[in-house]
């Protein structure tokens, strides 16, 4: 009796987990994939019929807020590990007693609703507001001097939006080394550079790698910052696919462009993943 | 005042329209034991085109329906007084309490959110729902959403109703709507920052406003602006002048005078100064200036403009349509129409509702007085033939090959 319960065990530990994966990841992913292959219209139905074409065009019409996107995605993603880092390390090593009052206020802006935020944005930046009305009025800034509408604006947003996602795993990574490890460098006469460059960065490399897996992928097929701050010409591919879904309801597109789109960011992450060689990485932090 | 010498298009979908047997498809994907899978998947169809409605079918729907004294009201922002003093009439009237949400704010968003649930057969959560007269009304129509009106019930219409609505091309008879209001497209301006009065469409691509400049994302919107532009006219265009017509509009994109393609959110661009000039319907901008002090014109560009019809429709899955009904006569008492159009400032579908207008014109004073008098003889509110002579329906499809070449036309514009 003991022996069934340990072999079921961990097939029952994995039940929960699994059924959720199988009824909210596995079923809508083929059922997206299906519809990626169908044709017709709205009123008529659309059916299956192996519609490759969906394919072909979602890459030739909208190859351009493809690689928008991914341009985006990735001056976001380069900004916030500029931006995070010195922000995780000041926590992490100077914030002392109040490290959690830190990161409690890097998170309080976070507990509005995403959306509302990035709407509160627009009220500052916009053309007649706070921020470019009295520059305007001064005569400092041309009356058609526009922040909103541009990629500054855009990826601004999604700096602003994404920050504690880059700064958190950086900080636990951070967090995580022994000060013993560092009193060990300086014991062996290692400058303060050096032993950021040879102890503390390496160190903090998986919370680098977690802090870019977690924003690149969502940074880069997000659609409300463009649609909020941006303009015409700074549609990103998350919009399309918004619009495809839930204006034209050509579902078709919308699906084949949302498995472009995952293509293309596995590779890159894959990529990714390789030229960092995390595994050692890993190894690295576990020990 | 409404001409139309085109057979009504849902006649001739029905005809045309290439029907996709499951089997042929099947056939077409190649019956792996994969695309067997994938099929299943497959989004059933929204029901058969409708060429024609069975003779019977009003009766059908409205058997055994009976008033419940509740109403669910979908309607579009900026088209109603804020205060609704119309349904408070209207409840204290009838008994009914109504539920008005301003949730419709461009045609195709609204069309994809309730399709699914109208599909699956089951209530959207609204009795009633204006729609405009676009792509997505013959989409509403000919997968059979909407419900066929029982005219017995509409006394009111039948005496109060401009005439010229029971021809409109998009619901012959007024079948499964009648109107709620008109409205025209043109332009509206901040005078102030452009610096300058602005009379035409050619305004809207010149560089000095270079990143001021609103369009509409909607493209039957788009198109007719585009169309008029190019000195073609939206009427009697084919893929040929809607080809140029989409080139004279990427030429007003790439030369970065468009600051973005906006759905109702136009007109807080321009209160916000993001644009200086935008295409704009045109009681949106009488209820800006009168809500918000602000003093931006309207105007009906010298190439022409737009006019288009939004109509009450019932969905066919609502929970209280006899109440909804009753609503929809309600706007067609002079009395009510009047008060509605005085405060929406929108073509008024009730020609009377102008004497009632000037009546009550009458026994305000003062700046109300004035207000009212003007409104009373407004093109925008009461058009005549000459502002009608100006005026451009939305292009008309034949087919739906005809209609998804159009909106693959213009689509790439403002999605990219």
């Amino acid at each position: 009796m003991n022996r069934v319960k340990r072999t079921l065990a961990p097939y029952l530990l994995v039940l929960p987990g699994g059924l959720w994966l199988l009824l909210f990841f596995v079923v809508p992913m083929v059922t997206m994939l299906s519809l990626s292959l169908q044709q017709g219209d709205v009123v008529n139905g659309y059916r299956f019929t192996g519609h490759w074409q969906n394919y072909v065009d979602a890459v030739t019409d909208y190859r351009t807020q493809m690689i928008r996107s991914l341009v985006y995605g990735l001056v976001t993603t380069v900004v916030l590990v500029v931006m995070s880092f010195p922000i995780a390390y000041w926590i992490a090593f100077y914030g002392g007693k109040r490290k959690s009052t830190y990161l409690f206020l890097l998170l309080l802006p976070f507990f509005v609703s995403f959306v509302l935020r990035t709407i509160s944005w627009r009220q500052i930046l916009t053309d007649d507001g706070m921020l470019l009305h009295p520059l305007k009025e001064a005569g400092l800034l041309s009356p058609g001097f526009h922040i909103l509408g541009t990629s500054y604006a855009v990826i601004g947003g999604l700096v602003y939006n994404f920050l504690p996602f880059m700064v958190l795993p950086i900080y636990v990574a951070l967090e995580r080394i022994d000060s013993r490890v560092i009193e060990a460098a300086q014991d062996l006469y290692a400058v303060p550079a050096t032993v950021f460059r040879k102890v503390v960065f390496p160190l903090a490399l998986p919370g680098v790698f977690a802090g870019v897996l977690m924003t690149f992928v969502p940074a880069s097929s997000d659609y409300v910052n463009s649609a909020v701050l941006g303009s015409s010409s700074t549609t990103m591919i998350g919009q399309v696919v918004q619009a495809q879904a839930l204006a034209n309801s050509n579902y078709p597109m919308a699906s084949a462009i949302s498995f472009t789109l995952m293509a293309v960011l596995l590779a890159g992450i894959f990529v990714y993943a390789r030229l960092l060689g995390t595994e050692d990485v890993m190894k690295a932090a576990a020990r | 005042m409404f001409p139309t010498n085109k057979p009504d298009p849902s006649l001739l979908r029905g005809m045309t329209q290439r029907r996709l047997g499951r089997r042929d498809a099947l056939r077409l994907g190649g019956v792996s034991a994969l695309g067997a899978f994938l099929a299943a998947c497959g989004v059933e169809g929204k029901g058969k085109p409708q060429a024609s409605v069975a003779p019977d079918a009003v009766e059908k729907f409205w058997a055994g329906k009976a008033q419940n004294g509740k109403l669910d009201f979908a309607n579009w922002p900026l088209y109603m007084d804020p205060k609704k003093p119309e349904i408070a009439k209207f409840t204290a009237k009838t008994g009914i309490k109504v539920n008005y949400q301003e949730v419709i704010q461009e045609m195709g968003p609204w069309f994809a959110k309730v399709q699914p649930q109208l599909s699956a057969k089951q209530s959207i959560g609204f009795d009633l729902m204006v729609i405009t007269n676009s792509i997505q009304f013959g989409q509403f129509r000919d997968a059979g959403f909407l419900a066929p009106l029982d005219h017995s019930k509409l006394p009111n219409y039948a005496a109060n109703a401009g005439k010229a609505y029971a021809q409109e091309s998009f619901d012959m008879g007024n079948v499964f709507s009648i109107p709620w209001a008109s409205g025209i497209t043109g332009i509206a301006y901040d005078r102030k920052k452009t610096g300058r009065d602005i009379t035409k469409l050619a305004d809207l691509w010149d560089p000095a406003f270079k990143g001021k400049v609103g369009m509409f994302s909607d493209t039957q919107e788009l198109a007719n602006f585009g169309l008029l532009a190019a000195g073609l006219k939206p009427g009697d265009s084919g893929e040929e002048e809607w080809k140029k017509a989409a080139a004279k509009l990427k030429e007003q994109k790439d030369a970065g005078i468009v600051r973005n393609y906006y759905d109702q959110s136009y007109v807080d661009a321009l209160g916000k100064g993001e644009v200086w000039l935008t295409q704009a319907w045109s009681g949106d901008i009488f209820q800006k200036n009168v809500s918000d002090g602000t003093d931006f014109q309207f105007i009906i560009p010298e190439e022409g403009g737009t006019i288009w019809t939004d109509n009450f429709t019932i969905p066919v899955t609502a929970a209280n349509p006899v109440d909804a009904i009753m609503m929809m006569d309600f706007f067609y008492e002079v009395e009510n129409a009047a008060s509605l159009a005085e405060y929406i400032n929108y073509v008024c579908p009730v020609p009377a509702a102008q004497e009632q207008i000037k009546k009550d014109a009458a026994t305000k004073t003062g700046e109300d007085k004035a207000l009212l008098e003007k409104l009373a003889t407004s093109p925008l509110v009461f058009p005549g033939e000459a502002d009608y002579a100006k005026l451009h329906y939305y292009v008309d499809f034949n087919t739906a090959e005809e209609q998804q070449g159009f909106q693959s036309i213009f689509e790439p514009i403002t999605l990219s």
